[in-house]
């Protein structure tokens, strides 16, 4: 009998106990009807080959793990950035429970958000009475300062009109007729989260500012984006911020604290947060600057319009992304980059050239958000290392414009493919047939990983297995310094793997490197 | 620091005429309906639990409130998520936008032995990832062809359902027709499921939706290969609603078949295809959890005269009364094996026991999960000597509350389709020293001081299952509960005095 009581096996060892394994063999011989053992081999072989490469990238229908989520969960990561918000998301319920678990599975915290729970009378119907109960509802339990909803695509299919409803909703009282209820279409067939966080923010900002008047402030406003190391970002940011002696800046959606509530015996539903006040004032600041231009470019067009300066960055990482980041700051504010933040940059740059050897040429296959991929290829070039796939199943033909002329700029970028609406199945076959040293991407890189040998970095959302990586920043340079590290662990530790067998391998297990 | 603690059925009455308070008048209304107490019963009691009590005065499977965080999912989740994704050698199709299929990819710890993505797709997200121009001109072209590179690029699949997305049904596609036609032109088995997460009020319309796409996309067809070449034998029967969820069907399988029996089909957890098809030769269902497939197993028994029971694998006490049950369904030999299986096993129990009761005695646990768990884990609690404070179903019809009566004790407070509202109140006044639910309540909860297990998940552990599976269920409650974190959260220099004084 395997399991003891001294020593209870868990799922891994527990199933690898011969009990187990001649009772799977059993099944798989006698009941599962399977194909045979040859055949799944020569399969599986064919599935790494030049000749399955081709058919898969020639796919035009079907898509394989891809790696984007759909708008609504950008709209509910923007909207509880902002004080005390509630999301109400519009349309079937079970989407709000897979964007909660989605949420509360990558940064290991509570994720509140409702919904209107439409059925079937409602797809006949409209769902205007599921909002007028819904914000009524939320309003007395939740006790929120403002009520941000978006839409599922059943809303959208059916063609529910926010504006009329809340506007509806707000004339029987559901809820004070000056309460905020901001609002953004978020249909799920258009783009992905990205462009949610886009349309939510949009959403935000215009309710507050539509009807107001600008006085121009020398205040900035920043846009963070959707990041699953937000949490850390944030924080560093604004501690960049404050080196610089910047204060008058409004950060729009900070989810720095509602991510990241302590436990001390109170369940916070709601922390931190961009104050209403500020949201409403940020019309009046001189500029708005977005550090990933891919999940803003409605929003800035609509500061734009308002007035404002905008500047749109790419994930300011590494040494360039953050001296970008820093001089944009500069020339807004006219605040000079103190004398720290260059010893922070050199600091980096010291970093750097005390490993530059163990990085140089080593070759590297990204996936992930536009921006991120964007920063991460940046800073890897910067490196001397080389990424050679560089992929977005949610970036355009005019992102891959923008990394092709990017990785134009080095010599390491040399031979770099960028392959823009692309998944990570097609990935699979690039990694077979083109492989790499290294996979940076998110938890789902494992897979690729498993099949293709790759060891994965995980830099991006999201991060379901490991945990609290996300509280460590990734932005600036100090967050470089985490993501160098990161990078080098994984060598040394390949390196050290691939030499660790004694009297064959391990004279090259050197104790110094 | 002391909190304000209540007990007993006459507090959980004030506590629920309390937490009604906060809503708008037509919810409490609505959502009286759904709170209740466990009361007493004429009723005899349970064989084998020996408990009886009246869990089914209130309403159950009505719509969700809106507004309300229910906790509920969706039909879409019932099938894909639940009975169907599961099976390893078929290719599910999430069809419609992407973020279904996306966020429930992988989640719910369905093991498998497999080469995944060549003969095994279990942890891979398929989806037509529908774009405005599907929506505008339908989505049945892109189906098809997505159907056609499906077979083309994954060769050793052995069919493929397709997973309705909300916006199918909404916009007028005709699956059914597209899955006919592919079935022709590969000669496979293609399941088209209706399972539009707006249809019904919860995941459990999408259970009962994909039962009945087994039922008319796969044993009304033409018997296959598979099926032809199996003979049947007098042990044979199926396992139906376990989902392998952190390898609960193997510590299942294990002990029935050293007492004697042939596992022919597994649904739907490490199933293939095949042990679908073949499940009606069988001659008897063994059903774990009812609310997902007790419609397949009352149609086997209409159209192929199986017998079904439910059974209980949680816990040692229910696992020994299950086994004997399933034994007095077969001979004498199947009987004895059964009880030197339960013999066999003892030992283990003993020492489980005998290691974890006294650390867990006494302690009390609410429970909010789905499916057969709100009462059928109950006993193994009981088991370890913990008492059930609370318990409730996310999507429980009055079938699953009746049944609650034989687990739980008069004065449990029971909550259907809990607001997370509700349930932060709950747990608040009545301070359980553990709650089992799922990864959404698992922070709330945990920030509150409160040790947490998912019972969803079993919160990347398991299997909780069988003997074995026992084993590890009494472990990861100890270390939960016993944890020396939840001691931390008071810093010294603050709470010190005020602790005084409020004692």
């Amino acid at each position: 009998m395997p399991q003891s009581a001294d020593k209870v096996l868990d799922h891994a060892p527990l199933f690898q106990q011969p009990e187990y394994k001649e009772m799977l063999e059993n099944k798989k011989v006698k009941y599962e009807c399977g194909h045979p053992d040859e055949m799944v081999k020569e399969i599986g072989d064919w599935t790494k080959s030049w000749e399955y490469r081709e058919k898969n990238l020639a796919r035009e229908a079907l898509t394989v793990n891809p790696a984007k989520a759909c708008q609504p969960l950008g709209a509910v990561f923007a909207a509880a950035g902002y004080e005390k918000t509630m999301s109400f998301v519009h349309g079937s319920q079970g989407c709000v429970a897979y964007y909660r678990s989605h949420l509360s599975r990558h940064f290991k915290e509570p994720s509140s958000c409702v919904s209107s729970s439409m059925t079937e009378d409602a797809a006949v119907f409209g769902g205007l009475t599921n909002m007028v109960d819904g914000l009524a509802n939320t309003k007395a339990l939740y006790d929120p300062k403002m009520i941000a909803v978006s839409t599922t695509c059943m809303a959208e299919v059916i063609g529910d009109d926010l504006s009329s409803f809340i506007a509806q909703a707000k004339q029987k009282e559901s809820v004070p007729a000056d309460f905020d209820v901001p609002f953004a279409h978020t249909p799920a067939f258009v783009g992905s989260h990205v462009d949610g966080y886009d349309n939510m923010q949009k959403g935000i900002l215009s309710h507050f500012w539509e009807k107001a008047e600008r006085t121009v402030t020398g205040s900035i406003n920043i846009i963070p984006g959707f990041d699953g190391f937000a949490v850390a970002n944030i924080r560093e940011m604004k501690r960049l911020l404050a080196e610089m002696g910047v204060e008058d800046y409004t950060v729009l959606s900070d989810v720095s604290d509602v991510y990241d509530t302590p436990s001390d015996g109170e369940f916070r539903m709601y922390d931190g947060g961009t104050t209403l006040e500020d949201a409403k004032a940020a019309l009046n600041a001189k500029a708005t600057v977005s550090l990933q231009e891919y999940c803003t470019p409605k929003t800035l067009e609509y500061c734009a319009d308002k007035g404002q300066e905008t500047t749109a960055l790419h994930y300011p990482m590494g040494i360039q992304g953050t001296d970008e980041f820093l001089m944009t700051i500069s020339k807004l504010t006219g605040k000079e980059i103190p004398e720290s933040l260059r010893k922070e940059r050199g600091r980096l740059v010291d970093a750097m050239a005390d490993s530059q050897a163990w990085l140089h040429d080593k070759t590297f296959a990204i996936y992930g958000d536009p921006d991120f991929v964007y920063g991460m290829a940046r800073f890897l070039l910067e490196m001397g290392a080389q990424p050679k796939h560089c992929l977005a199943t949610n970036g355009g033909k005019k992102w891959a414009k923008k990394m092709e002329d990017l990785l134009a700029t080095s010599p390491f970028g040399n031979g770099c493919q960028v392959w823009p609406q692309k998944d990570l199945w097609h990935m699979r076959s690039l990694l077979t047939t083109e492989p790499v040293d290294m996979l940076i991407g998110n938890s789902y890189g494992k897979y690729l990983e498993r099949d293709t040998g790759t060891p994965l970095i995980r830099l991006m959302f999201p991060i379901f297995d490991r945990h609290h990586h996300h509280r460590f920043p990734t932005f600036g340079y100090q967050g470089a310094m985490t993501v160098l590290v990161k990078i080098l662990d994984t060598i040394f530790d390949k390196l050290d793997d691939d030499t660790i067998i004694p009297g064959e391998t391990d004279y090259s297990y050197d104790l110094t490197r | 620091m002391a909190k304000d603690h209540v007990g007993g059925s006459e507090d959980y009455e004030a506590l629920i005429e309390e937490v009604l308070k906060a809503y708008p008048a037509k919810s409490a209304k609505r959502r009286a309906k759904h709170l209740t107490v466990a009361k007493a019963t004429e009723e005899e009691p349970d064989a084998t639990t020996g408990i009886a009590s009246k869990c089914d005065t209130q309403k159950s499977n009505i719509k969700s409130v809106p507004g309300v965080m229910t906790i509920r999912g969706c039909a879409y989740a019932g099938s894909k998520g639940v009975v169907w994704g599961p099976v390893k050698d078929m290719v599910h199709i999430s069809h419609g936008p992407v973020g279904c299929g996306q966020y429930s990819w992988s989640q719910r710890r369905n093991y498998y032995i497999g080469k995944t993505g060549v003969d095994s797709f279990v942890t891979m997200q398929f989806t037509t990832d529908f774009q405005e121009k599907d929506i505008v001109f339908g989505g049945d072209k892109k189906l098809a062809k997505t159907i056609d590179e499906i077979e083309e690029l994954f060769p050793l699949n052995n069919g493929v359902t397709i997973q309705s997305e909300c916006p199918i049904g909404l916009i007028g596609d005709d699956i059914e027709a597209v899955a006919k036609q592919k079935n022709k032109e590969h000669g496979k088995t293609m399941v088209p499921v209706r399972c539009e997460g707006f249809r019904g009020v919860s995941q459990s319309l999408g259970h009962h939706i994909a039962n009945d796409a087994v039922r008319d996309w796969v044993f009304d067809k033409e018997d296959s290969d598979a099926v032809k070449a199996y003979e049947p034998g007098q042990y044979d029967v199926n396992v139906i609603g376990d989902y392998n969820i952190g390898g609960d069907a193997w510590a299942s399988r294990i002990l029935l078949e050293e007492m004697g029996l042939n596992v022919v089909g597994n649904w739907s957890g490490d199933a293939t295809l095949a042990e679908i098809e073949r499940a009606p030769k069988a001659k008897l269902n063994l059903i774990h959890c009812y609310r997902s497939m007790n419609y397949i197993c009352r149609h086997m028994e209409e159209k192929y005269g199986i017998e079904w029971m439910e059974y209980n694998f949680f816990g040692p006490s229910q696992i020994a009364a299950s086994l004997r049950a399933i034994a007095a369904k077969f001979d004498e030999t199947i009987q004895e094996k059964c009880e030197a299986v339960i013999a066999k096993y003892q030992p283990l129990v003993d020492a489980v026991i005998e290691k974890y009761r006294p650390r867990l005695e006494g302690k009390s646990v609410m429970l909010y999960v789905g499916g057969l768990r709100p009462r059928h884990v109950v006993t193994a609690y009981d088991d370890l000597g913990m008492v059930i404070a609370g318990t409730g179903y996310e999507f429980g019809h009055g079938d699953d509350y009746k049944r609650t009566g034989h687990y739980v004790k008069e004065g449990t407070l029971i909550y259907d389709d809990v607001t997370g509202y509700e349930l932060e109140k709950f747990i608040e006044k009545i301070r359980p020293d553990l709650v089992g639910s799922g990864i959404k309540e698992k922070y709330p909860v945990q920030k509150m001081g409160i040790p947490f297990r998912q019972m969803h998940s079993w919160d990347y552990s398991g299997p909780y299952h069988g003997y074995d599976g026992f084993a590890i269920f009494a472990r990861d409650m100890d270390m939960a509960i016993n944890n020396p974190v939840w001691g931390l959260y008071d810093a010294p220099w603050k709470s010190a005095p005020e602790a005084i004084a409020a004692e």
